[in-house]
């Protein structure tokens, strides 16, 4: 049972790991209760969807998981497939900005966060990194980037570099999806067209099937640091770079077209109600851009 | 006059010579040219550790401040690669000649319970002085792994109680004030190692 407890441990301790994941549970379910005083009911789905994906991204950092991402090729993938497609895709589906925001003392939601949001260069700044073309460089950019032989060995060898990678991989991860998946009356200035979102999803599951097609095929070894530190059991080299070439190519690949299907019925939903046929909705949360 | 002028002349010829050594100096002075083995400055943490060495010692990294560190993790059952890296170190640290005694391997043992001080002082002693046999509990050895990025993992034992232990294949290189500088892979050869120890032995 001991020895059991000892994998839920964080391999590479980060307090803010611990801090942002704790934060955000902790004003979820302040959020939840007090939009529930007020007689707004959070769907439990959502809550579902929120702590499922917030649990992920923990685990895929801060357990014995994290241990194994270092020293195998292909369970880095799968760190990497968590930590940007199904991770963001579960938290946006959960749209927890508003219960979230309810969360925070009175004084710091007036003080701090609504003013900040406010910010003209936050603003700004998030205009431009959701730009269509810009968030599908950058997804796909991280990716391509963090998978160069030459930065891939040094972000495994350097902590600060592999904090670096997974962080930019986690918040990239909620950006894109969030404008991809989020509907528009709550994307607010950014709102993205459906048309739009399905292309952006398009080119970035072809260029990762690109990417993941080219690390399975290719017959030298392309990341020689798992070798060189070790790995965490034995497998062979070229069937830990064949496997971390499919869930570079085939999960990621099947989370655009999930994507697309979110986003059709997305529009369907919009025309529906544009034609005022729109069946009765739940009462839905206001949800402000983030 | 003239010899005034002459002199003044003279001073004038000085400087732009002086001012063109120093040109020259600068335009000399190109970076450093790249190390055979690969460069890991400022990616893994300086040298440090607490086991327990041959001899039965507790020696921390402090005391090997000063000297060249070839930092390598292994066992002394290890049937081909341990052997053979150890042996290509003993060779790259012969080719140094005197300035061998400025570097100290250290053979991390990922099997403490069967590499005992006894079994690792004649294993390592078989190598040369410079090899240094070094074990500890699990807490310990697992200190250092983590700290340089390391796997290990032992293999169930077949019947007659012999297991393997997977493990790293790189052997680490620190700098005299125990930075590590440089790591060199299983196909690093000898005479690239001996070459880049030089190197740094001379403070590079």
């Amino acid at each position: 049972m001991l020895a059991s407890l000892q994998y839920l441990l964080p391999w590479d301790f980060s307090p803010t790991v611990l801090a942002v994941c704790g934060l955000s549970a902790v004003l979820y379910v302040r959020g939840a209760a007090a939009l529930g005083r007020n007689g707004i009911a959070t769907a439990a789905w959502r809550s579902v969807a929120f702590f499922t994906g917030l649990t992920l991204g923990y685990v895929a950092l801060q357990t014995y998981f994290d241990y194994l991402s270092q020293h195998m090729f292909w369970v880095h993938r799968l760190q990497h497939l968590v930590l940007h497609h199904i991770a963001p895709v579960l938290l946006v589906a959960a749209a927890p900005g508003q219960v979230l925001r309810q969360g925070l003392p009175r004084w710091a939601r007036q003080r701090l966060v609504d003013p900040l949001a406010r910010q003209g260069v936050l603003r700004h700044g998030l205009h431009v990194v959701q730009h269509p073309v810009i968030a599908l460089v950058l997804f796909v950019g991280l990716i391509y980037f963090w998978l160069t032989p030459a930065v891939h060995f040094t972000a495994m060898l350097d902590a600060d570099r592999y904090l670096l990678m997974n962080w930019s991989m986690a918040l990239d991860g909620i950006l894109f999806w969030w404008l991809m998946l989020a509907r528009r009356q709550r994307q607010g200035g950014l709102a993205v067209g459906y048309g739009v979102r399905i292309l952006v999803l398009c080119v970035a599951a072809l260029l990762q099937i690109l990417l993941g097609a080219y690390i399975t095929l290719h017959d030298a070894v392309l990341y020689d640091v798992y070798g060189i530190c070790g790995r965490a059991w034995a497998v062979s080299p070229a069937v830990d770079q064949q496997l971390g070439g499919l869930l570079t190519w085939i999960p990621p690949a099947m989370m655009s077209g999930l994507g697309v299907i979110v986003v059709l019925r997305l529009a369907l939903h919009d025309s529906d109600r544009r034609r005022g046929r729109s069946a009765a909705r739940a009462p839905g949360l206001p949800i402000a851009a983030p | 006059m003239l010899t005034l002028g002459k002199q003044a002349a003279f001073q004038v010829l000085r400087w732009l010579a002086a001012g063109l050594v120093l040109l020259m100096v600068a335009a000399c002075a190109r970076p450093d040219p790249p190390f055979l083995l690969q460069d890991i400055s400022g990616l893994m943490p300086a040298l440090e550790f607490t086991l327990t060495n041959q001899d039965g010692r507790v020696v921390s990294a402090d005391d090997f401040r000063g000297r060249v560190v070839l930092l390598y993790f292994g066992y002394t059952h290890c049937p081909d690669v341990c052997p053979t890296t150890l042996a290509t170190l003993e060779r790259a640290l012969r080719s140094l000649g005197s300035g061998a005694a400025s570097v100290r391997v250290l053979f991390v043992s990922v099997d403490p319970q069967r590499d005992t001080a006894a079994v690792l002082k004649p294993y390592v002693g078989s190598f040369g002085p410079e090899f240094v046999g070094l074990h500890g509990e699990d807490a310990a050895l697992n200190a250092i792994t983590r700290r340089y990025r390391v796997a290990y993992h032992r293999e169930p034992p077949d019947a007659q109680g012999f297991y393997a232990v997977d493990h790293s294949s790189a052997v680490f290189v620190f700098d005299r004030a125990g930075k590590a500088r440089l790591l060199a892979g299983a196909p690093a050869s000898a005479t690239a190692i001996g070459s880049d120890l030089r190197r740094l032995i001379a403070g590079d």
